[in-house]
C-alpha cells in the first residue's frame, strides 16, 4: 500500500514546473512604494545589499524602477546598507 | 497644493530635549513660510545601517507638509546643511499615490508591513489560525485533507457527522482509511468553545485507548 506520499524522488520533481512570476504591486494593487520601510525593500536585494533583478523578483518596469529608487532612498537614509554581506 | 514629505536623522548624542527642539524648530520654520504641517512622524531613535560621523544611531524624524509653491524647500534644505545637529536628510514630493499610502497608514489601513507586501499570506493566515491538528489523532496530513474538504474550523468539524468523515478519510487515501474519527467531534466542540484545559484532559485520556500509530499522523 504504497501511496504517493512514501515514493522518494531522487531529483526535486517541481523542477521544471512553470510557476509563473508575477508582479506583485500589479497583482495587489500597490501604488507606492515607501522607502521609510526598510524591512519591505529587503525583498529585493541579495544578502550584499545589491538590488536584485527583475529576472528574478518578477517586478513589473514601472514598479522596478519605483522600487530601485525607494531602495536608493533608503540607503541614503541609513535604513539600507550600500554595501554589505550576509544581510539576510 | 503639493505635498512634501521631508525625513532626517538627528544626532543622537544631543540631551534629549535638544532632540526635541530641533525638530520643533524645522516645523516652525516651516509654518514660518506659510506651508500646513500633515503630520509630523517621530520614528524615533535607529540603529543606522552603516556608521554615518562616527555614529551608529540616530533619531529619525519625518514632516509632511504642503505648500502652495515648492519656494521653502531650499531654504529648509539650506539650513539643515548648516544645521550639524542634523546627519542626514532627505526631502521628497509626495505624488497622489504617497499622499495617500501616508494617510492609509496613519489610519492603520496599510497595517502590518505583510499587507503592503501581499494580502494573500495575510489572509491564508487567518484562515489557518484554527489549528485541526490539535485534536488528537489528526495529524498535519489528516488536517489537510480536511481543509480541502472544507472543514477549516473546529465548529465545522463538531458538525460533521462520522459517517461523513470517515469517507473524506477514505477518499485521501488508504493509509488514511485506519484513523478513526469517533471523538474528533466531541473534541472539536471543546475545541470551538475554548475549552482547552477540558480538551487537553480528554486527550490525555484518548492517547491511552488510541494506537500509537493512528495517534501520530506523519
Amino acid at each position: 500500500m504504497a501511496s504517493r506520499d512514501d515514493i522518494k524522488f531522487l531529483s526535486n520533481p517541481n523542477i521544471g514546473k512553470d510557476n509563473k512570476k508575477y508582479c506583485r504591486f500589479k497583482k495587489f494593487g500597490i501604488k507606492h512604494i515607501d522607502y521609510k520601510d526598510p524591512d519591505f525593500l529587503i525583498q529585493f536585494v541579495n544578502p550584499q545589499g545589491k538590488l536584485l533583478p527583475r529576472r528574478i523578483t518578477g517586478n513589473s518596469l514601472k514598479y522596478q524602477k519605483k522600487v530601485a529608487v525607494a531602495v536608493k532612498r533608503a540607503r541614503h537614509l541609513a535604513m539600507l546598507p550600500y554595501v554589505t554581506d550576509l544581510l539576510k | 497644493m503639493r505635498q512634501y514629505e521631508i525625513t532626517f536623522i538627528i544626532d543622537p548624542v544631543l540631551p534629549g530635549d535638544e532632540i526635541q527642539t530641533v525638530g520643533k524648530a524645522y516645523e516652525k520654520l516651516l509654518t514660518n513660510d506659510g506651508c500646513q504641517i500633515v503630520h509630523v512622524d517621530e520614528m524615533g531613535l535607529r540603529q543606522l545601517a552603516y556608521p554615518i560621523n562616527r555614529r551608529n544611531s540616530g533619531v529619525y524624524k519625518s514632516i509632511e507638509f504642503t505648500t502652495e509653491t515648492g519656494a521653502v524647500i531650499p531654504k529648509i534644505e539650506l539650513a539643515m546643511r548648516r544645521d550639524e545637529r542634523i546627519m542626514r536628510f532627505l526631502s521628497v514630493k509626495l505624488d497622489k499615490y504617497g499622499v495617500k499610502y501616508n494617510d492609509d497608514n496613519r489610519n492603520g489601513r496599510i497595517g502590518k508591513k505583510p499587507k503592503t507586501v501581499s494580502s494573500g499570506p495575510v489572509a491564508k493566515e487567518e484562515v489557518k489560525k484554527e489549528d485541526l491538528t490539535l485534536i488528537e489523532g489528526i495529524g498535519p496530513k489528516i488536517a489537510q485533507l480536511l481543509n480541502t474538504a472544507g472543514i477549516k474550523s473546529y465548529e465545522k468539524l463538531a458538525a460533521s457527522s462520522y459517517e461523513d468523515l470517515k469517507s473524506i478519510l477514505s477518499k485521501g487515501g488508504p493509509s488514511y482509511v485506519t484513523h478513526d474519527p469517533a471523538t474528533w467531534a466531541e473534541q472539536s466542540q471543546l475545541a470551538a468553545a475554548g475549552k482547552w484545559a477540558e480538551l487537553n484532559t480528554l486527550k490525555d485520556k484518548l492517547i491511552g485507548k488510541i494506537s500509537p500509530a493512528s495517534s501520530e499522523e506523519e
